[in-house]
Order: C-alpha cells, then structure tokens, then sequence
C-alpha cells in the first residue's frame, strides 16, 4: 500500500471538503461511543479487567520469546507448521509460497489488518492468484479499489447509495432490475455472491487476535461468520500474525476477550469467537488438511525495550479512533497508511518512519479521550509526544516551527524575562481587542487566524492567577 | 546462513535485554503456562447453577437467539420438529455422529429427514450438540470433530443447537477448563467455536442485520 501520509495535511483538507465522506463519519460519532459506554457500564468489573489485561500483555512482553518458543512448540505438536518473517516481503513471499505448493488459484480473506501492512492482495493478484475479502465491509472496500478506512469497520466511508452503486456495476449476472433499496437486500446479495467463492476457494487466510502459548492455538473474533468459513472450507488455512499477538494462556485470553468487544463495539462478547489449533484431525469430516502460522515481526522487535513498547498491548478494538475528534474529523483515509487515529499515529511512524508519518502524530489536540477509553490503558498521547519530539531532535519538523520553538524556548527559560514580555504582550492586544473580543487578523499567526479569530486576552494571566491563588487570596 | 527465526527471536532478546533478565523470569513463564492463574471473573457469572441457566437463557435472546428449555431428552426431536415448522423450512437437517444425538428418539418424528455427515452448503437446517454454555454473555460452546462436524455451524441458514442443562457453566474459564481435562493440559480441540447469537454485519452504515455469511437463525434448546 502507498503511503501517503506525508501529505497528511492535504489529505485532511480534501476529507473535510468531502460530503459524502462527512455524511459517513457522523455515524461513528453516535454509534460507537454510546454502545462502548453502555457495554462497559453493565460490566461492574470493566475497570478491573482492563487492568488485568494490561498486566497479562506487559508480562507477555516482557518475556516475548519465551512466549513465542513455547507457542511454536504446540503449533507444531498439533500437526502445523509456523513461519517466520522478518519484514513484510518475507511474509508475502512465504504466503505465495504455499499458495503455489498448494497448487492454488482462488484464496479467499478473512478480515486483517497485518495483511493490509504487507501489501498482500496486490502481490499475489500480481502472481496470478484471485484474492477474495469476505468480510463485507472488506468485500466493499476491495470492490471499490480502496483500503480500509477503520481497523474494525473497513468501509465506514461508504453510504449505502454508493454501496448500491457499486454492487450494481460488479454483480453484472444479477438481474439490472433488481430492488437494493433496503440494506438487508445488499447483505444477502453479497451473502450470495460470496457463498460461491467459499465453497471454491483452495486456500483461506486470516489474521488472528490472540495467538495462545500454552495451546498452540490462534483465535478470530468475528461477528459475520466470513472467517470460519474462510479458514473451514478451503484445503489450507494461513493464520496471519504480528508477534505481539502472543497470550499465556485460555485464562489469560477470556480476560482479554471481556474487554474486547465491549470496547469496539459495544457487544458483550462478538458473535463468533473462534480457536483453531492445527489442521484436521483422524476423522473429522471437514476443516482444512494444511495449518500454517506466518509470525511477521516488521519493526516490533525494534518497539520493544523503548518508549513506545507499550504499543504493543494494542489489541486493535478501534475505540481509539471511535472516541478521536481529529478522526472523526478526517476519517481513516488521510492518515496515509494502514492504522488510523490514534493508534496508528503512535504505530505508523513505529513502522514506516516518523519520516514519512511525522504529521500525524502531530495531528492531535491530545484531548486525551483515546487514552481514557482504551482497554489496555496505552498512553497514545504521551507517546504522540515522544514522537514529536524525536521528530524535532532528528530535524524533521519545519524550519518555521523549529525557530519558533527556539524563541518560545528562550523565553520560556527566563522567567524573569519572559513574565514581563509576556505581561505586556497580553496587555497591549488586550487594549487592541477590546472593542471587539477578538482578531481575524494577527502578524506572524496567519496559521491560526486564516481557520479562526484569535480570542482578546482578558484578565489577568494563568500564571498570576496561579502564584495568587497560592498565596491564599 | 542464520534462519528468519533466529533474527526475529535475536533482535527480540536484544530489544529486551533478555541476557541480563534473571532465571526467575524463565521460571515464571513456565509457571503461568503450567499454573494458568486466574484473572477477574465478573461476579455475575457466580451465581446457583439454575440461575446460571437463566442468566444463560437472558443473555442468548438479548443477542437475538431464540431459545426453548425442555424437561426430558425425549422431547428433542418434537421440538427440533416444530421449530422446523414454525418457520415454514423444509423438514430436514444434517447432523454429526454425536451418540448423544443419535440415541434421541427420531422415530417420533417420522417425516422429519435426518442426514448425518459435515454440511455441504445447500442445507436449510443444521442440528449440532454444544459441548457447553456460558452464561455471563449467553455464548455456546462448541467443538469440531465427527461428532458435531464445524461446518454445521457455519453452512445452513438455519442453526439449532441442543444443550444440556448441566453443561451451562458460569463463565468462559470453567468451560475452558473442562476442554482442558476433556482433551488434556496444553491440548485443545482443532476448533472451539464460541457461537454468541446469530451472525451479523454492521457494515453497511453502522445499521445492524442479521443473518451475514453464518446462520441467520440461531435456536438453542435447554434440555433438563
């Protein structure tokens, strides 16, 4: 996939501009947060578990390859086969691999985003294979040319009109006539359509949420059913990994599991919560014959033992994004790559560069919803914060921002300088702006002013009323 | 040549000083893989069996399954007979090898056609037998296998699935470690489906419809 987020602020500006994109958004704004609030409201112990699992993945880590050995170990006592890569092109080239062993031609997807991080359809499309999504909204996306624009809900930039539009111009062999005007009519239609291509498919991929050490086990939490037929019909099944996918136990998962759901989308627990441990066994009359694990690594070894380690207890529930003003603002697509919001401003840069994603760590008012509302308590904003700062230590902000910074710097170390100034800076545009409250125009703050007006300093300043206060007046 | 594996697990160990991380470490991975401790359990889920059963019963309808709870086994078939006509369907369903199923009495049912095998996709109906419930959010259990083949749970429009009353559990660990003794430490079924309500998509719009690529229908029947 090409990133695009280092014009992160065009991107922006072109999604606000967007009505289609903006009519799409403002069902996230309502939906999500309310039934995430419910849910966690009717679980007394919704607190306590999000601290426990937070514990289970800062344990996991911190003993990472004792974990990822002991969960190699029962893959493989279970009859499957688990692969190892380094970066994205090993992975694709180990998936191609066993795709053509297997002598396929059709592979159908089960939802995952490791998958959007290699690259993966474009690759073996490449190569002669047909690539299937099977999740709905990945199915539209896919359809539409277009990469997800949510971690959990693909296609929530799209409308039903347009949904409509779209299956009209790919499902030629269905009748032109036909009624989509309600949207249970395009469910069934894609249900059909997609029937075909899992009963036809020779190889499935996945990804997982958990990966189990003590089992040997890989879980898919799903609530369509796209993923178990997409794992359950072909002769093979790919499970598509990052490391940090990696749980103790079944103990350990169940409380990850209590806090999943509910903070996505607001279910007590997804429809389908799958455990898959190995190929078919003596006797089972269905399930795949091949069971392969891909283990991708691409930069997470590299987050371990930093600041930004504790990215990894991300369990991608989406409520970062759910609960962010600038995501609902913008939508996924401007952030320029595979992860939105929130997580994806700490995580891009992590794995692509803050380079190239410099801005969108930036890109936040650092409210700090996202932080207050994930289950694994990651601090997205203090780590938003290293980012800019290694951003502006390596020179990668502008020359504007980086003096700007420097003057505010000098005087914000001089206190003895800097209240004076301050004082008198506020006192004169106080003075100026009496008459209306505010400005439309300031020298050297067209940045803000071209947005917004520039609110008149009223009263006395934050730092005396504080040094008064402290004097008990 | 070193292998993929060995980097990844290299740099790992490097990223985590893992050189410098005392014996104890090594020692408490073994233990939490061997010990499996417990975490939070929501004290909902603590409760007399019987109300675990009804809480069971709350939980699956609020996620849109229907669910009748039978006294004897002997009633099965009839209800598995009458759902089939309530909802106008074809009087037939696929089934595993599950001897709990196969020792029901179908005879009193005569007209209703059973095939036993995994399903193929052009069923109506599927019968299974869940290995247990939970009833903190009213999820089945179920496992793969000849006796209750997974596509069953996957393939037909129309899901039932038939549960005894003494395999409802409380919540997800107790049912996990019951598969822990049933198939031995550190060993699981090929697949554990947790089946909670029917299948559905919020895709279109944030709109939620029933009925996306699983079982439009999920019927559970109590028995005992």
């Amino acid at each position: 996939m090409q990133i695009t987020s280092p014009r992160f602020k065009l991107n922006a500006r072109e999604a606000i501009a967007d009505p289609q994109l903006q009519r799409a958004l403002a069902h996230v704004q309502v939906g999500f947060i309310e039934k995430r609030s419910k849910a966690a409201g009717k679980l007394p112990e919704f607190d306590a578990l999000r601290d426990s699992s937070r514990d289970i993945k800062n344990h996991t880590l911190a003993n990472l390859d004792l974990y990822l050995e002991a969960y190699e170990a029962r893959v493989t006592e279970a009859g499957g086969h688990v692969h190892w890569a380094v970066d994205a092109e090993e992975a694709r080239k180990i998936i191609l691999n066993i795709c053509q062993e297997a002598g396929a031609r059709r592979v159908t997807k089960g939802k995952t985003m490791v998958a959007e991080e290699i690259a993966l359809n474009p690759y073996l499309e490449e190569r002669g294979l047909e690539v299937v999504e099977t999740d709905l909204g990945e199915y539209i996306v896919q359809l539409r040319k277009e990469a997800p624009s949510h971690i959990i809900a693909p296609a929530i930039h799209v409308n039903k009109d347009q949904i409509e539009a779209d299956f009209r111009r790919f499902h030629t062999d269905l009748p032109p006539e036909r009624n989509l005007e309600a949207p249970e009519t395009l469910l069934a239609e894609a249900r059909g359509v997609l029937r075909d291509r899992f009963l036809t498919a020779d190889v499935g991929i996945t990804g997982a949420n958990f990966l189990i050490a003590e089992t040997g086990t890989s879980i898919i939490v799903t609530n369509e059913g796209n993923g178990d037929l997409t794992q359950t019909l072909p002769r093979v099944h790919i499970v598509l990994a990052s490391l940090e996918k990696i749980t103790p136990t079944l103990e350990d998962v169940s409380q990850l599991l209590r806090v999943l759901a509910r903070s996505a989308t607001g279910q007590e627990m997804s429809v389908y919560t799958t455990f898959s441990t190995g190929p078919r066994r003596p006797g089972d009359p269905d399930g795949p014959e091949e069971y392969h694990v891909v283990l991708l690594d691409n930069g997470r070894s590299g987050m371990l033992g930093t600041q930004f380690q504790d990215m990894l207890r991300c369990i991608r529930c989406g409520a970062c994004m759910n609960h962010c003003p600038v995501y609902h603002a913008v939508g996924g697509h401007a952030y320029g790559w595979v992860y939105p919001g929130p997580m994806g401003a700490v995580l891009t840069p992590s794995l692509v560069g803050v380079d190239k994603a410099g801005h969108l760590p930036n890109a936040s008012t650092f409210c700090g919803r996202c932080e207050q509302v994930c289950p694994m308590h990651i601090p997205l904003p203090k780590m938003m914060r290293h980012w800019r700062e290694r951003e502006f230590e390596r020179h990668l902000a502008p020359a504007s921002a980086r003096w700007g910074l420097r003057f505010f710097a000098f005087f914000a170390k001089r206190p003895a300088l800097y209240r004076p100034l301050a004082g008198l800076a506020m006192r004169t545009l106080g003075a100026l702006g009496r008459a209306k409250g505010r400005f439309r125009r300031l020298p050297l703050a067209g940045g803000w002013t071209s947005k917004r007006d520039f609110p008149a300093p009223e009263g006395k300043s934050f730092q005396a009323q504080w040094a008064q206060r402290r004097s008990g007046r | 040549m070193t292998s993929s594996r060995e980097t990844v697990l290299k740099a790992v160990r490097r990223s985590l000083q893992a050189d410098s991380r005392d014996r104890a470490a090594g020692e408490a991975v073994e233990a939490r893989l061997a010990e499996a401790p417990a975490g939070v359990v929501p004290a909902r889920a603590r409760r007399p069996h019987e109300e675990q059963i009804g809480l069971f019963i709350e939980m699956a309808e609020a996620v849109d399954a229907t669910v009748e709870r039978v006294d004897r086994t002997d009633a099965v078939p009839g209800r598995v007979a009458d759902y089939l006509r309530s909802r106008n369907l074809a009087h037939s369903i696929v089934h595993g090898a599950d001897a709990w199923i196969e020792e029901l009495p179908w005879q009193t049912e005569p007209a209703l056609e059973r095939r036993q095998g995994r399903a193929m996709g052009d069923e109506q109906a599927g019968f299974s037998r869940a290995f247990g419930g939970i009833a903190e959010s009213g999820t089945l259990v179920l496992t793969s296998g000849p006796d209750n083949p997974t596509t069953i749970n996957f393939l037909p429009e129309y899901h039932i699935v038939a549960i005894r009353a003494e395999d409802i559990d409380g919540d997800y660990e107790t049912v996990l470690a019951r598969i822990r003794e049933s198939y031995g430490k550190g060993r699981m079924p090929r697949l554990l489906n947790m089946i909670t309500g029917p299948s559905r998509s919020a895709d279109i719009q944030q709109t939620l419809l029933l009925g996306a690529h699983g079982p439009r229908r999920l019927h559970i029947i109590v028995v005992g």
